[in-house]
């Protein structure tokens, strides 16, 4: 075996990279999604080149080709479906067992002098360094959370500082999953809803004006976009710790303002109000799925209290609209 | 993290101090920096609330010192759980267009040909 046989990746990212990076985030297309697993060289590696490990999630994996940049190290992407190194090693595909088989299926010791692996810190959950020592003598190294402290790491010997070794969740970082959650509210049987809302905004107000017909429907797209856009923008400014409670906070603002922008009746504003503040807890407790801090144990705790209540606010909404259309 | 701080007193990580042998590896994979070094070397619990049970250190502990109930912090995933009557799972390789199914930050799984046409290529 000959170094050429390792198919060499570049570390410049192409247009078609970004599309295809744009096409995830906003739930286009799902091809593509994957990368073929396999060692990959980046630059000229040589046998004692360190060797970085990764998922082959396509985003993942173009994030960290750009970032060793420069670099001659050996690329070891391990098959994740696809799936991201957090949500992999959490599901178990980003696992000692995968990291052992790659390294075995690769020849990876025919090309290196040396038994360091680095990983991201995050495969952590997934892989067990002390059983892959034991099992197949590889040694693994967890390096840094994000990809973009690599070189920092290597060229420290290895050694990452205590901000390299931190999750964070900057405001970026939270508006980059915008476009998957406003999608999500859309997507499979979600997407009826708007529909059904209209046809409800049409019984209660039938022969009204089409502002108060579109209610409904208002409320329910306020309490969208309160869930899935001010929750994670304004998210360690709104009170309490239970992203329902936040949610709530967030569509009864969004909720309020499109009863009052409407110039609704106040008991429709009320229902407005109440629809948009449900939708925008459901959305907002669901953004414990993207929030890297948030335990099981905790949004179990807040599911079990929100989502009766969620209910109960949907169901009065309803009744106010009703009562407002008859009596009113 | 940030500031950030999720609801107090639920993590289920405990720290069995008889089987730590301060090796600090707990330290090392912790994203949340929940372990610190105690004044004997031995680890402590320094920051249980800051704990999202993600079982990293649990999974590297090599002395069994550390025992918590792992899981993914995934509403969708809990409530999948319930309706399902399984374990809590995300369903980002399986199903993802189940609605509101934001976890693993929209990271679907190829279907079919999952290489594209700027897919690293084997030198000739
Ligand atoms: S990994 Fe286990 S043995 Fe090592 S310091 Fe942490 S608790 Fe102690
Ligand atoms: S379960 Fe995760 S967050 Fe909690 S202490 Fe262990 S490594 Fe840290």
């Amino acid at each position: 075996m000959t170094e050429s046989t390792v198919p060499q990746v570049s570390s410049t990212l192409s247009a078609a990279d970004t599309i295809a990076r744009w096409k995830l985030r906003w739930r286009i297309s799902r091809d593509g999604a994957a990368v073929s697993p396999g060692l990959f060289r980046i630059g000229e590696p040589s046998a004692e080149s360190p060797v970085i490990v990764t998922c082959n999630y396509r985003m993942t994996f173009d994030l960290v080709r750009r970032d060793l940049g420069g670099l001659d190290v050996w690329l070891l992407v391990l098959d994740t479906r696809g799936v991201n190194v957090w949500c992999a090693a959490g599901k178990g595909t980003f696992s000692s067992r995968e990291l052992m088989l790659r390294a075995a299926l690769t020849g990876l010791e025919r090309y290196v002098s040396h038994r360091t692996l680095v990983l991201p810190q995050l495969g952590a959950t997934g892989v067990s360094a002390a059983d892959v020592r034991a099992t197949s003598g590889w040694r693994v190294v967890f390096g840094p959370v994000r990809s973009r402290d690599l070189k920092a790491f290597l060229a420290a010997g290895m050694k990452a500082t205590p901000a390299m070794r931190a999750v964070t969740f900057t405001f970026a970082e939270r508006m980059a999953v915008v476009p998957v959650e406003l999608v999500g509210a859309f997507v499979g049987w979600f997407a009826l809803i708007p529909f059904a809302l209209l046809g409800i905004g049409a019984l209660v107000s039938w022969g009204g004006a089409a502002a108060l017909i579109a209610q409904p429907l208002a409320a329910y797209l306020a309490g969208v976009i309160g869930g899935g856009v001010l929750v994670p923008a304004l998210l360690p400014w709104l009170p309490g710790r239970a992203l329902s409670l936040k949610g709530a906070e967030a569509g009864v603002i969004a909720g309020l303002l499109a009863g009052l922008v409407l110039s609704a009746p106040p008991l429709m504003i009320a229902a407005d109000t109440l629809l948009a503040g449900a939708v925008a807890s459901y959305i907002g407790v669901n953004f414990t799925g993207t929030t890297p801090y948030t335990s099981p144990s905790g949004v179990e705790k807040e599911l079990r209290v929100a989502l009766p209540l969620m209910g109960a606010a949907s169901v009065l909404a309803g009744v106010l609209w009703v009562v407002q259309a008859f009596g009113g | 993290m940030d500031g950030f701080r999720y609801l107090g007193g639920v993590a289920t990580l405990e720290l069995d101090r008889e089987k730590c042998t301060g090796c600090q590896v707990c330290l090392t994979v912790c994203p949340h920096a929940v372990f610190a070094v105690d004044n004997d070397r031995r680890v402590q619990i320094a920051d249980l609330d800051a704990c999202m049970e993600c079982g990293a250190c649990a999974n590297n502990c090599a002395f069994g010192a550390i025992t918590l109930t792992p899981g993914v912090g995934c509403a969708a995933a809990i409530i999948r759980g319930w309706v399902t009557n399984t374990e809590p799972s995300c369903g980002c390789s399986d199903d993802v267009s189940a609605p509101a199914s934001a976890c693993c930050g929209g990271a679907p799984v190829a279907t079919g040909e999952p290489l594209g046409s700027d897919q690293p290529q084997a030198p000739a």
